[in-house]
């Protein structure tokens, strides 16, 4: 295969560069907000058990 | 040569922002989801943890959101037809159809697995029922079928008090069966009074909704037993003793007031006249259901907190 060094392969316009890192934002919030909603729901399904283990 | 050589393949970038992924879930629909099944919570003899009871209602919401993007997903082409959905992500071209099938399997699948680890498995199954009767029962095959299409696909609609108060309890009583009958039955006037005056734009579509394929007139009548069924109906929780008096007189007052508009849509049924009241049937009837949740909630929320007692 030969590769073109002039190539600089998909350029993205501004709009897309924008419009990807605010997905990448969003999509960021969204796993964060996971973890916590399952960190929180654990604690309040365990409730003082969290603590209630063999060492 | 180079690997891509034919620029008309070249891949379509995205420039869909987080607002059209959210336009996609239909927000306005959620947010009557979440309403309807806060009530579902409430109703429920045992009470549940506040944080719990919140996770499983952002679940069973995201589900109705999934469900709505994969709506979108199918119905792309009659999407593009008619005015009041031409403007949604996929007939604008932001989002492809393949992205709103990934996004909405994905939250479909988050959301069920969501909903069984903290609430229950069965309240899980009856999300991912709702989901499968949405999406494949009525997008892929009621809607474009039949006139009844809106009659069982309001199904869907109804479920989530029945999902809300499954994740409390871990089972379906009565009670929220009747929570469930109330937005099923109400379901059909309530669209095919937009039909009467979208009828039109739904033909274009090749949607075969009652006005377009029965006719208007018969849409009347139905619209009218619909009402008088309704207004019983609305009363249930009254009658099976899970809302106090006032609940009672309220649904009385806009059972009454419903079938009074249904009985002015049967008469008037010519000129712009007919459009008109067709249309305040239809703006009264999201009244009729949003009172009657929200006196709903707000007394079973003071009866929660020992303010007020049923009878």
């Amino acid at each position: 295969m030969i590769v073109d060094p002039n190539d600089k392969g998909i350029v993205l316009t501004p709009e897309q560069k924008k419009s990807r890192s605010q997905r990448n934002i969003a999509i960021g919030i969204a796993i964060g907000f996971f973890v916590v909603l399952f960190y929180v729901v654990t604690i309040a399904k365990l409730g003082p058990g969290v603590l209630d283990r063999p060492l | 040569m180079s690997l891509i050589s034919d620029t008309s393949t070249a891949p379509i970038i995205s420039v869909a922002g987080p607002g059209d992924y959210i336009a996609l879930l239909k927000p306005r629909v959620m947010s009557l989801v979440v309403y309807t099944a806060i009530a579902g919570v409430l109703i429920a003899p045992s009470g549940l943890n506040p944080i719990l009871a919140f996770a499983a209602l952002l679940a069973i919401t995201v589900g109705a959101g999934a469900s709505g993007a994969l709506n979108m997903w199918y119905d792309a082409d009659i999407d593009a037809i008619m005015r009041r959905t031409s403007k949604r992500p996929i007939p604008i071209g932001r989002i492809t159809e393949s992205e709103a099938l990934a996004f909405g399997l994905t939250l479909s699948a988050l959301s069920v697995f969501t909903l069984g680890v903290v609430a229950n498995w069965l309240a899980a199954s009856l999300l991912a029922f709702t989901i499968f009767f949405y999406v494949v029962i009525y997008s892929m095959w009621l809607k474009r079928a039949t006139p009844q299409n809106i009659v069982i696909g309001g199904a869907a609609g109804a479920f989530p008090p029945v999902v809300a108060y499954a994740a409390v309890t871990g089972s379906v009583s009565l009670s929220s069966l009747a929570l469930f009958a109330l937005i099923f039955i109400w379901t059909p006037p309530h669209f095919w009074a937009l039909a009467l005056v979208k009828s039109g734009e739904y033909a274009k579509a090749g949607i075969p909704m009652l006005p377009n394929v029965a006719g208007p007139d018969r849409t009347r009548r139905d619209i009218l037993l619909y009402s008088v069924v309704l207004a019983p109906i609305g009363m249930l929780p009254w009658f099976m003793g899970f809302a106090t008096i006032a609940y009672g007189l309220l649904s009385a007052g806009l059972g009454l007031a419903f079938l009074a508009l249904a009985v002015q849509v049967y008469r008037v049924r010519t000129g712009e006249i007919a459009d008109k009241v067709a249309m305040k049937l239809f703006s009264f009837s999201i009244l009729y259901l949003f009172l009657l949740f929200a006196e709903l909630i707000g007394e079973r929320t003071l009866m929660l907190l020992n303010i007020v007692h049923l009878s």
